[in-house]
């Protein structure tokens, strides 16, 4: 293993791990919220008991989050000192306002995870939606950096190549900056609430009737079922968007080799990089260019009109991306079957759906690790679109594989951790009240 | 001097790194005091520990990322060097980082009589405590590596570097050793002042004490330990105009902490301990004035062009008033006189 491609691992396996957590961040306050609410509208304990229980899972869940997103804070000079040198200022803005972020997260999930007897219901609400919009803020300016790296804008380089000054603002609302705010967040909703639809419909097939699990199992739903069906909407703005901007990204994740107009889009099959063709995959006629560009004829550039070598590796993206797409369409079809029994006045903790439920639990998280292969991935060989290789930003640092071994170890041990604390301990713990 | 942009910066980094100390070093020196806890109580002890830090460990960490973000954000060449050349260190205490506070948290999914007996809790508690001792003296020895020297190739423009020889050496050890000394004090005052008890805050009244007594060892130790490692640090601290009232001022903050403790007014021992910590952090930034990293890297030098640095600023202030009301709510909901009935 070289040290790119170690360190590359190593960033990899870091984002991967923290984006788990990152999502339980964003999603949980948001069912902790809705249940506390329905709690001081109703005065029913069940809502209220159903806040704390989900308030133990996430106090495991943020800690886990917030060690691991300091290692990345570190890494990115650990592994990428010459990025950082060049992009440090520039990401300045989103990163000092999601420094501000993150601290009032941290403040008041103190004072909602260990405040409940020591403020007012209300003030342990609004500590609750202090958390909600704080962590939701936090993701979005980090979104707003990674973005940049994708479509960097915002400053001027003198005749030595040197930075000469910057527009901070710029910089931060780069044009993919929306897109990508919009597609995480409705991600991270979304895969959190089937998430913990999955758990409370497992626990539900073990003590059928049970009339938390059942509150549980529908609130959770309703928010990951509202999520998922919205999520199409911010899916093709951000693929609008890379059409755009990132073409070579887009002809990757379609698998899409020559240049024409009324393309075809391919739906799995197996992209070749030595014969240059996408073989196996089921072609709707004129779809790509209809959905990249809202016009059927439209001319979608292919792979061969760039040079390899500066190509992403277009299996990876292309399959990461069907993966996604397919797990967002399952969410989808769950949450429009459960409307259709909730409409229909069907229960909804039928086994049959409870089983289908367990199933779609880690849908969501799928479709996130993949959406994310598809963003880093599909933007090689670059770290900076176009302007700096990833090749020429790791460090001189040698053995980088000691480092990956150790944190990759590291993060299996607190993996399988948590999984192990959640199970026997939190998910099963006896009724509080 | 003259008041510019990036001096501000530098200013709020010290002040982040000021109060990291007095907050965040707290919670670390408690993880040492956990390690330690013995004797008939020792479980009295490990708990009031958890208590002190529970709900505010989370937030007291962020001062970290503070100095981290504006460190990348304002001084990018600077911190591109520290981070390649303290590659080693740094990693090593982000595995400090990631074990104390994972472990901390899984410790509390347990309830207190599962704490004090069952192995599992028991595990995630000795991580806890043992973690705790590793990212401050690795913490102490990359601040260290600052003032020995990280040096710059000319013709490169790249940190040259064999990645150990920065850190490794006595100094920067030293350092680490006097920052865990130093975190583990005030822990001991701070748990003295907060404990319910007589007989516990006694405990602990009495380890603040001979931590007082190991911290002016340790700290003796670091300077002669500068003379030939970090001479920028040695004359600062030895010869420069503003060193004897700094020195004057730390030493009467060192003498009352000891005489509050002696007198069990332990509000005031607090405070003088606080005031000591804080003239020690501030003492070693002047020393290192106005380098940033010994001997490339000054503060002016290594600055990001001011349409960066002013933004931030502003950024920096709009967002003090948020976080500020909001930190001081934090700690009143839970630093003011009420034990939690768990």
């Amino acid at each position: 293993m070289t040290d790119l491609l170690a360190a590359r691992a190593q960033m990899a396996m870091s984002l991967a791990f923290h984006i788990i957590f990152a999502v339980v961040g964003m999603g949980m306050p948001l069912l902790m919220v809705l249940a506390e609410r329905r709690f001081l509208r109703g005065r029913d304990p069940i809502d209220r008991e159903m806040a704390r229980r989900w308030a133990r899972g996430t106090a495991i869940m943020f800690a886990v989050g917030a060690v691991s997103g300091t290692v990345l804070s570190f890494e990115l000079g650990l592994l990428w000192p010459s990025f950082m040198a060049f992009a440090g200022p520039i990401i300045g803005m989103p990163f000092s306002l999601e420094g501000f972020a993150f601290f009032l997260e941290a403040i008041f999930l103190g004072i909602y995870l260990y405040g409940w007897d020591r403020v007012s219901p209300r003030a342990h609400w609004l500590a609750g939606v202090m958390v909600l919009l704080s962590g939701t803020a936090s993701a979005a300016f980090v979104l707003c950096a990674n973005a940049w790296m994708n479509t960097p804008q915002g400053f001027t380089l003198g005749p030595d190549g040197a930075l000469q000054s910057v527009d901070l603002f710029a910089a931060m609302w780069n044009p993919a900056a929306i897109p990508e705010i919009l597609h995480m967040t409705l991600a991270a909703y979304a895969t959190i609430g089937f998430a913990v639809a999955g758990i409370h419909a497992f626990l539900l097939l073990r003590h059928p009737g049970d009339r938390f699990h059942r509150r549980a199992l529908g609130l959770a739903l309703a928010v990951g079922g509202v999520f998922a069906c919205l999520q199409p909407l911010s899916g093709d703005l951000a693929a609008k968007h890379v059409a755009e901007y990132q073409p070579v990204k887009l002809a990757a994740m379609e698998g899409h080799w020559d240049t024409k107009q009324c393309a075809g889009l391919s739906l799995g099959g197996l992209p070749d990089e030595t014969t240059e063709t996408t073989p196996y995959a089921l072609e709707i006629p004129c779809g790509l260019s209809f959905l990249a560009f809202g016009d059927p004829q439209a001319e979608v550039k292919g792979l061969k009109d760039f040079p390899i070598d500066q190509r992403p590796p277009v299996a990876i993206t292309h399959i990461a991306f069907q993966i996604m797409v397919a797990c967002g369409m399952a969410m989808m079809a769950v949450a429009a079957l459960g409307a259709y029994l909730k409409l229909r006045g069907r229960d909804l903790a039928a086994p049959w759906f409870l089983r289908l439920l367990v199933l779609s639990a880690p849908l969501g998280l799928i479709a996130l690790e993949a959406g994310w292969t598809v963003t880093e991935v599909g933007r090689q060989p670059w770290v900076i679109q176009g302007l700096m290789r990833t090749a020429d930003a790791v460090t001189p640092m040698p053995h980088l594989i000691v480092p990956f071994t150790t944190f990759t170890l590291l993060y299996v041990v607190l993996g399988v951790t948590v999984v192990l604390l959640l199970t026997r301990k939190v998910f099963t713990a006896p009724e509080e009240s | 001097m003259m008041i510019t942009p990036e001096l501000m910066i530098a200013g709020v980094i010290l002040i982040a790194l000021m109060i990291y100390t007095l907050s965040a070093g707290a919670d670390f020196g408690g993880g040492a005091w956990t390690l330690l806890a013995s004797g008939r109580r020792a479980e009295d002890q490990r708990q009031l520990v958890d208590d002190a830090i529970g709900p505010i460990w989370e937030a007291n960490h962020v001062w970290l990322i503070l100095v981290v973000v504006l460190l990348f954000v304002c001084f990018p060449g600077a911190f591109a060097a520290v981070s390649t050349a303290l590659h080693i260190p740094l990693t090593v205490m982000l595995i400090g980082i990631v074990l104390r506070g994972s472990a901390f948290a899984f410790l509390h999914v347990y309830t207190h009589a599962e704490q004090a007996h069952d192995p599992g809790p028991r595990r995630f508690s000795r991580i806890f405590a043992v973690a705790s001792l590793i990212t401050p003296i690795t913490l102490g020895v990359t601040l260290g590596a600052l003032s020995t020297g990280i040096h710059v190739d000319r013709t490169t423009g790249l940190v040259r570097t064999d990645f150990i020889s920065e850190w490794l050496a006595p100094f920067p050890f030293a350092a680490g050793l006097f920052t865990l000394c130093l975190f583990a004090f005030l822990a001991a005052v701070y748990l003295a002042n907060e404990a319910e008890d007589r007989e516990l805050s006694d405990i602990f009244r009495r380890r603040a004490l001979i931590s007082a007594a190991v911290l002016s060892v340790t700290a003796l130790l670091a300077f002669i330990a500068a003379g030939p490692g970090a001479p920028v640090i040695h004359a600062g601290l030895s010869s420069s105009g503003w060193a004897l009232p700094l020195h004057l001022a730390t030493g009467l903050a060192a003498v009352l902490a000891i005489v509050f403790l002696w007198q069990r007014r332990l509000l005031l021992a607090r405070l003088a301990a606080m005031a000591q910590a804080a003239l020690i952090v501030g003492g070693w930034a002047f020393a290192q004035y106005p380098y940033l990293v010994f001997p490339d890297f000054t503060i002016a030098d290594a600055a990001a062009p001011s349409t960066v640095l002013v933004p931030v600023l502003i950024a920096l202030g709009v967002g003090a008033v948020v976080l500020v009301p909001s930190l001081v709510y934090l700690y009143v909901i839970f630093k003011t006189r009420r034990r939690p009935g768990h």
